[in-house]
């Protein structure tokens, strides 16, 4: 099993259609990955089914980066 | 050129299917290809769809659904998507008349118009969209009528849905045109069937001697203008409401 790192860069990487490498932990959705609104939904659809949790829109709205993507998995799922 | 039209391995969801419309509809586009998974209101309707796609050799289903539960619906996705696969054409055309003069309408007149014509455009929409931007490819055709444009006494509660689904379908395309999936509307006019059976002998009149073409149209005259749309032929139109009506409303 993959770590919970790389199964979110995988995911980001797929959805907005950017590079894997290009997924830096630092890297915002909007600003650095040219995701819309729209892209950020899917974005966290397809986390919710990757690890099949719900993420509640309140807390969605905060995930504005990678790594703020990949703290919230492991502090859900921990 | 040739239009492309073939429907092949799409899986459609036609909400309404037993009869009129809707029925012409989901023959239509079975005819075409695609996989068809038509509902009804009862068991009864459902198997009306059943026999009708077995004579007419279209794949696919007769299934039963309240467009007004979200339990009914999320129960008839489960059993379409574990049996035939994701939707990514939907045309929903399930809708009702309740007709009444405003100052005499009642509360449960308006509201069950609003809920199985509106809400569950909404409803049934919704569920089925995260399948087609993941497939990033989707038609949703949403039956109209001419009434949502012109408006029609009596046809308060009717009418005011049936603008509705015609605004939720420009911004519903806003929001998902970059997913490859087209949102338009289709708006029929005075058609021959069991809804407007019941229409009084001299209104019937009244509103043929409107119509330039003369006649009433055909439930597959709609379905035609939606089978365009449903296909790559209709690919770029999108947002828009088309009116099918024999020249009655000219918008």
């Amino acid at each position: 099993m993959s770590s919970i790192e790389e199964r979110v860069k995988k995911i980001v990487a797929e959805q907005l259609g950017v590079k894997e490498e290009d997924v830096k932990p630092e890297a915002s959705f909007v600003e650095d990955l040219g995701a819309d609104s729209l892209d950020t939904v899917e974005l966290v659809m397809a986390l919710e089914e990757e690890f099949e949790t719900e993420i509640p829109d309140e807390e969605a709205e905060k995930i504005t980066t990678v790594q703020l993507a990949i703290d919230y998995i492991k502090e859900n799922l921990g | 050129m040739t239009l492309t039209t073939s429907l092949q391995d799409k899986v459609a969801l036609v909400t309404g299917a037993s009869r009129g419309i809707g029925a012409a509809i989901a023959d239509t586009l079975g005819a075409m290809g695609a996989t068809v998974i038509g509902t009804a209101t009862s068991e009864a309707g459902a198997e009306k769809i059943n026999a009708r796609f077995a004579e007419k050799g279209v794949t696919g289903a007769g299934k039963v659904l309240d467009v007004t539960s979200a339990d009914s619906l999320a129960a008839l996705l489960e059993s379409v998507k574990s049996e035939f696969g994701a939707p990514t054409i939907l045309v929903n055309n399930a809708g009702i008349t309740k007709d009444n003069l405003l100052m005499r309408m009642k509360d449960e007149e308006w509201a069950s118009v609003i809920e199985t014509n509106l809400s569950a455009v909404y409803r049934v929409t919704k569920a089925c969209l995260r399948d087609m931007t993941k497939a990033r490819w989707g038609r949703i055709v949403n039956i109209s009528s001419v009434v949502g444009s012109m408006g029609n006494a009596g046809q308060s509660n009717y009418a005011a849905t049936k603008a509705g689904v015609a605004g939720f379908a420009r911004s519903l395309a806003a929001e998902v045109g970059s997913r490859g999936i087209t949102v338009n509307t289709v708006a029929p006019g005075f058609i021959d069937t069991d809804m407007t059976k019941v229409l009084p002998e001299a209104q019937r009149e009244a509103l043929q001697s409107k119509i330039p073409l003369g006649r009433l149209g055909a439930p597959e005259e709609i379905a035609s203008v939606v089978a365009f749309l449903a296909s790559d032929a209709g690919g770029y139109v999108t947002g828009e409401t088309i009116h099918v009506n024999g020249g009655m409303y000219m918008a």
